[in-house]
């Protein structure tokens, strides 16, 4: 019996980061840089805030969790659980793209390995995810190396993000003091250290053709705290423009 | 009719009404959406359905309508679920939904064998001139099931079905 309070955990970190980095993604419908740029974000978006809601509904109907949409807009900051990375405000193009190729690298090698997950429902809802997230590599892969081996302002403004963003992406892997041990024990998933090293196997090739420099890893320390319940001062007033419509009438039905 | 006298085959001919919302030319059978149907004596008809995308907005509309064409044309009462044991994979669709979808004017997916490499993007058939000289513009076009390519042939954007492992 693998424990709930883990299981828990672990759901609404990998939901909330969704829901965020999906929000975040959604500001900038109708500020692409280009079309099919601002329809790609938007499609994104839409699928984040979908794997979110697939997520708080594990928690609803297995674990006892409440109602998603009431989950998602009237819990206080303290009890998010998502990582400084995905609260982080959009910034340039550059900040947004560089967040979005490390984010969903994490994501791809999380959800395949929740494909072996001792816990059934993490075993069906991987499946299916992990086939959607191949297109949001692939336009992270393809707009990565364009941008990079475009022009000279192109790859240092590329260069520039990377260094600005790893330590935030790798404050994705934050273990949990309490629960790490109990969900590698049980196999729910292989652990956070492990998927940080299998995060990084994968970005680096994709850097390498790009020509950017991955900082040495052992000089960068990881942003944590999110995890926690501590946030960044972004996330309260993006928490209050999520929820603004919801909590003029939480009652309603949709 | 009472669902002792209807058969899996009256369920299976009402489904084939049920359209795609985004897709109107294509049914819930011909995307392959339907993962089950059974019949038992004094219960609502039960019928299982996977959405194509897991964010898909359509689904909560799919399947009310799937209860509402199903019981009005079969005058049965009829449960529609989730079914979360399957997952919808482009494999699902059948040769006539990728005829009738190029028809439309959308490029069909293309058979996935084993995991989807961006590769199989690339140099799909054009819907309107059947060229194959065409790139890739975006994974991401109107709705989430669906990419837009440019064809060099015909000069004419057009949109494709999404390969989905």
């Amino acid at each position: 019996m693998i424990s709930n309070a883990a299981l828990t955990d672990l759901i609404i970190k990998m939901a909330d980061d969704e829901l965020i980095q999906g929000h975040r993604n959604s500001e900038w419908t109708g500020l692409g840089p280009v079309m099919e740029e601002d329809i790609a974000f938007s499609s994104m978006a839409q699928d984040k805030i979908g794997h979110a809601w697939a997520l708080y509904r594990i928690l609803h109907e297995n674990l006892g969790g409440e109602d998603p949409d009431r989950f998602a807009f009237m819990r206080p900051e303290s009890a998010f659980k998502c990582s400084h990375l995905v609260e982080m405000p959009n910034g340039g193009y550059d900040f947004s793209l560089m967040r979005h190729f490390l984010f969903d690298h994490a994501e791809t090698v999380r959800y395949e390995s929740l494909q072996e997950s001792s816990y059934e429902p993490f075993q069906q809802l991987s499946k299916k995810l992990k086939g959607e997230l191949k297109y949001h590599t692939l336009h992270a892969n393809a707009f990565i190396l364009q941008l990079s081996n475009a022009s000279e302002e192109g790859y240092a403004r590329m260069q520039t993000a990377l260094n600005d963003t790893i330590a935030l992406a790798a404050g994705i892997f934050e273990p949990s003091a309490a629960h790490e041990e109990t969900l590698i024990t049980e196999k729910v998933y292989p652990g956070e250290k492990a998927l940080y090293n299998r995060w990084l196997d994968r970005i680096y090739p994709v850097l390498v053709k790009a020509s950017l420099n991955l900082p040495d890893m052992k000089t960068v320390a990881p942003v944590y705290g999110g995890r926690q319940g501590f946030h960044t001062t972004h996330l309260a007033p993006l928490l209050k423009e999520m929820g603004e419509v919801f909590n003029l009438d939480t009652e309603a039905s949709w | 009719m009472t669902s002792a006298t209807i058969t899996r085959e009256d369920i299976y001919h009402a489904l084939e009404q049920v359209m795609d919302p985004e897709i109107p030319v294509l049914s819930v059978i011909d995307l392959g959406m339907i993962t089950g149907v059974e019949i038992t004596e004094g219960e609502p008809v039960l019928i299982r359905m996977i959405p194509t995308f897991a964010a898909c907005p359509a689904v909560s509309y799919i399947k009310d309508n799937i209860r509402t064409v199903v019981e009005k044309a079969l005058g049965v009462a009829v449960t529609v679920e989730i079914d979360k044991q399957v997952h919808w994979e482009s494999n699902r669709m059948t040769a006539a939904a990728k005829e009738k979808l190029k028809n439309f004017g959308i490029a069909p997916p293309p058979v996935v064998e084993g995991d989807v490499r961006p590769e199989i993007m690339l140099n799909t058939p054009c819907p309107h001139c059947g060229s194959e000289h065409t790139y890739l513009r975006s994974p991401f076009g109107s709705t989430l099931c669906r990419a837009i390519h440019y064809c060099k042939s015909c000069g004419q954007v057009f949109e494709q079905f999404k390969p989905l492992e």
